[in-house]
């Protein structure tokens, strides 16, 4: 089904303004492209691990949501979601309950890749039908931008920082994605909030599925990355046009690229315009980002392969 | 509950008038929280060059595009930060950002923005 934005529109808006993200942030708009996809008839139950967007979409006695919203700790929303999908399901069964019911976890990339993976590993592994969605700025952006497991190597952050004998963080990112895809479960998603059509169509098989589902979307920080606030969906699509944040899915096992990247461009260039790299333009810092090359010319001709492109 | 819960005096409230929890008992409150105060910029469409596409409707992050009819009907003023995604997206240009101040008819209180913006200039050059 083809989808169109003339039909969105008329939906109902479930992340209402007012909330208290920074102006440009990329989550809300990650979060709005993702519950625009949820099935209409359903009622949506969102769990916030903690993070910029649960303490600034739920401040007492304000919520964004027009959806149920819960906040959770950081390492454990995956787990309160899974006990609400369980208690759901037992009340389901004793006919206490009739409307269909979805659940969603909005968690950042420190919630996801470092505090709260042992919780999510937990969730999809044992199967709980959940789409749990990773909108990913590559830091700890809420306390002021520490590095996180989703930081790539050469990036400044406040526990990275740059100086002698130091370039910013020494070590490549993990491939949550692919470890997520490693649980086996029936539906994982790799996507950026400039390309709103494939993040909507991701969206929308995740909510379909019967099973646990995984989003991992990048969501640029202009704060944390230092860029023009504006330039949100620009450096989104970028990341994607240089490989570094590649688009891809991986249904029942079977990997595919969704976004057939025509003209790949030099990292250099997205590393330009961001604050946070602006170090390794100095000269004694050259070598990082030939590193950091390699690393996601590596990195991409695996996909590549894993894809069945090569 | 009922379907408007009144916050204004929350200041004053004793503990046993919150609720239990800390729940908020409706959902969306942050409709009547006005974040447009914090814009610098603000949005302004030239309806003539606009093609009703609703780009902007989907990369907004603050949900302040009004859809009246299945066309496009400006900001939602009260909540929109006045990041200037929408103008950057926008296919047609037809939207772009103005000072907020003179969008009040505050020219007195204009920033000397040229003079800033030539400063900026020489810094990246």
């Amino acid at each position: 089904m083809a989808i169109k934005l003339s039909e969105i529109v008329k939906q109902k808006e479930l992340l209402a303004g007012g909330h208290r993200m920074c102006a440009g942030c990329g989550a809300p708009i990650a979060v709005r492209q993702v519950l625009h996809a949820a099935p209409q008839d359903a009622q949506i139950v969102v769990s916030g691990a903690t993070g910029c967007l649960a303490v600034s979409t739920a401040i007492y006695p304000y919520s964004a949501w027009q959806t149920s919203f819960i906040h959770s700790a950081f390492e454990n929303a995956s787990a309160t979601i899974s006990g609400i999908e369980a208690a759901y399901i037992a009340l389901k069964k004793q006919g206490k309950i009739g409307k269909d019911f979805r659940f969603v976890v909005f968690g950042g990339d420190g919630g996801t890749y470092d505090i709260g993976f042992q919780a999510l590993s937990g969730m999809l592994e044992r199967g709980h039908r959940v789409l749990y969605v990773c909108y990913n700025n590559e830091a700890y952006m809420n306390t002021g931008t520490q590095r996180s497991g989703a930081t790539p190597m050469g990036t400044w952050t406040t526990t990275s920082p740059y100086g002698k004998g130091s370039s910013g963080k020494t070590q490549n990112r993990k491939d949550l994605t692919a470890i997520a895809a490693a649980h086996n479960i029936p539906y994982v998603a790799q996507a950026a909030v400039h390309h709103w059509r494939d993040t909507v169509a991701k969206a929308q098989k995740a909510f379909a599925v019967d099973g646990p589902a995984f989003l991992n979307i990048l969501a640029p920080c202009h704060r944390g990355w230092r860029y023009p606030m504006e330039k949100t969906i620009e450096l989104s699509k970028m990341a994607t046009e240089a490989c570094i944040w590649p688009l891809y899915e991986v249904e029942n096992g079977e990997w595919r690229l969704t976004g057939k990247v025509q003209n790949k461009q030099e990292l250099r260039g997205y590393l330009k315009v961001q604050g946070r790299f602006s170090h390794l333009f100095k000269p004694e810092n050259e070598g990082v980002i030939e590193q950091m090359q390699e690393f996601v010319d590596q990195q991409w001709e695996a996909l590549l392969v894993r894809c069945g492109e090569k | 509950m009922s379907k408007s819960w009144d916050v204004s005096e929350i200041s004053k409230w004793g503990w046993s008038k919150h609720p239990v929890g800390a729940v908020i008992p409706e959902p969306a409150t942050t409709n009547r929280y006005v974040t447009g105060g914090w814009r610098s910029l603000r949005p302004i469409l030239d309806l003539e060059k606009c093609v009703h596409c609703f780009i902007c409707f989907i990369f907004c992050p603050d949900s302040s595009i009004l859809v009246e009819n299945e066309k496009m009907d400006g900001f939602k003023l009260e909540h929109c930060k006045g990041c200037g995604i929408c103008a950057q997206v926008c296919p047609k240009n037809a939207i772009h950002m103005m000072n907020e101040a003179e969008a009040l008819g505050l020219e007195q209180c204009l920033l000397p923005d040229d003079d800033k913006k030539d400063k900026k200039e020489d810094k990246s050059a």
